[in-house]
């Protein structure tokens, strides 16, 4: 069994991915080949590249959403290490609620839940005790700039920036080691961003390991510590 | 729950098959589901998931394989090995079943307390008192009314039967429940209420659910993992959000696919 070195808490090693899109004649899309990249605690690592080059799906497969054809996903799970490139479900399941933090692009909503809930749930599914959770989801939301008219509100209807900073509160609300970050300030205004700045340095001296995807310069050169770009794990078709 | 447990499957399937003569029903599935999981089985009418979940629950007899059940007292047993009297223990207490139609699960001429009851009375309660009172508990975990516990579900609405139904289910503390196309038929917006509840309750009480349904919404909302069939086999599995994401069958992608955007 392969072990990530000492203070990478993941490690990415000769990671393949392509799409075979039986709907369109078996076609086959290449995403990215021989990706290999570890990020440490308290690093914030960026994903560099354009549009298409393969940044989102790599965030995917790291989270197990997005299978990985070949390679090793190693990401360090309290005294174990777990390959999510090869585990069973319930495994990366349980990954997720230890270790992986998520922030993707788009929120995923749920009837009938508020928008506070929805934070809130985050920390509990983590094992935050309810008061807490409440109290956590409370203060991240005005930190974000949601008017707390709307914290009772199921945020189907929120603007595609407000949807964007519940997201945002769902992902951070957590201690989790390891945050993945897909484009979190791409519909935000920049006071927004800002706070997310800030939310993001909390972290890194909390000594979490964040990898991320920006495409806005300011962001990106004020987070990052390291610009991996993936361009040169273009996968040769 | 203690870690060892933790580590044991509560359901061993192992190449579970049945033929309808020399029509395939379903053929060579296997799977383990863990305490608290949460299992959709997808796939059109005809893919074998409504055979499947008959012989899983044991209403039907497979015509190759076997059902290992971890018991409540630790024991591991065949579930086509039980005594009738012991499977019926089983469907009574630690299994539950919602189907579909909700008069096929609930008794539309007693009443809403008494349908919940009947469950706790099968099970040797016989204190009035305490059945009534874990009725309307229940009623009130599933958003009726209290004042309707005296009401037949005959006259209630196709949401609020189908909420009888698991009230009736979960009442015995089940730690398996089947449930047949639970949102089926009903209107989106007390479909998305309904899930709403399910998923609440499936969370808090740790249930393992094994859940056949054409809805992928509905499988990725409730569901951990997913198995898809077609034509009797199992072609693709895995966790829920990775199948319905990047579907790797031509089948399943079909499927995924196939499904409107709101």
């Amino acid at each position: 069994m392969a072990h990530a070195s000492k203070d990478s808490v993941l490690r990415l090693a000769d990671v393949r991915k392509s799409f075979v899109m039986h709907l369109q004649g078996g076609a086959h899309l290449p995403v990215v080949a021989g990706v290999s990249l570890e990020v440490a605690a308290g690093e914030c690592v960026v994903l560099g590249g354009p549009s298409g080059a393969g940044k989102s799906s790599l965030l995917k497969m790291i989270y197990g959403n997005y299978r990985c054809d070949q390679g090793s996903i190693l990401v360090r799970d309290g005294a174990e290490t777990v390959d999510v490139a090869n585990e069973a479900p319930r495994r990366i399941l349980r990954l997720r609620k230890s270790t992986l933090g998520y922030v993707s692009q788009f929120l995923r909503v749920i009837p009938r839940v508020s928008a506070l809930d929805v934070v809130a749930a985050s920390a509990r599914d983590y094992g935050v005790a309810s008061d807490e959770a409440a109290d956590r989801a409370a203060a991240l939301l005005r930190t974000l700039n949601i008017p707390e008219r709307l914290w009772s509100l199921p945020p189907a209807t929120f603007s595609g920036g407000e949807q964007q900073r519940i997201n945002i509160a769902r992902g951070f609300i957590a201690d989790h080691p390891i945050l993945l970050l897909d484009e979190p300030t791409a519909s935000l205004d920049a006071a927004n961003r800002a706070a997310v700045i800030d939310l993001i340095d909390v972290k890194k001296k909390k000594g979490v390991a964040l990898l991320g995807i920006f495409h806005d310069e300011d962001v990106r050169d004020r987070v990052a510590d390291r610009i991996v770009d993936i361009t040169q794990f273009r996968h040769a078709a | 729950m203690s870690a060892l447990t933790d580590d044991l499957p509560l359901l061993t399937v192992d190449r579970l098959g049945k033929n309808y003569g020399s029509r395939i029903g379903c053929r060579d599935v296997s799977f383990e589901l863990y305490a608290g999981e949460v299992l959709a089985v997808v796939g059109e009418s005809g893919s074998g998931k409504s055979t499947l979940l008959s012989l899983l629950s044991t209403q039907l007899q497979p015509t190759a394989g076997a059902i290992r059940y971890r018991m409540r007292d630790g024991s591991v047993r065949d579930v086509f090995e039980l005594s009738q009297a012991e499977r019926r223990f089983l469907m009574r207490t630690d299994w539950g079943f919602v189907h579909q139609d909700a008069a096929q699960g609930l008794r539309m001429a007693v009443s809403a307390g008494a349908n919940v009851g009947e469950r706790l009375m099968a099970v040797g309660d016989r204190h009035y008192g305490n059945i009534r009172h874990a009725a309307l508990d229940w009623l009130g975990r599933v958003e009726i009314e209290a004042d309707r516990i005296d009401d037949a579900p005959r006259s209630f609405s196709g949401g609020m039967r189908q909420r009888l139904q698991i009230a009736r289910n979960l009442v015995t503390n089940p730690r398996l429940v089947f449930m047949d196309e639970p949102t089926g038929g009903l209107d989106v917006s007390v479909q998305a209420r309904l899930l709403d509840l399910l998923r609440g309750l499936v969370a808090d009480l740790g249930l393992s659910v094994i859940i056949v349904t054409h809805d992928l919404a509905v499988a990725r909302l409730l569901s951990h993992r997913i198995m898809v069939m077609r034509q009797g086999r199992v072609i693709e599995t895995g966790l829920t959000d990775q199948v319905l994401d990047d579907p790797r069958e031509p089948y399943t992608q079909l499927l995924v696919s196939s499904v409107l955007q709101v």
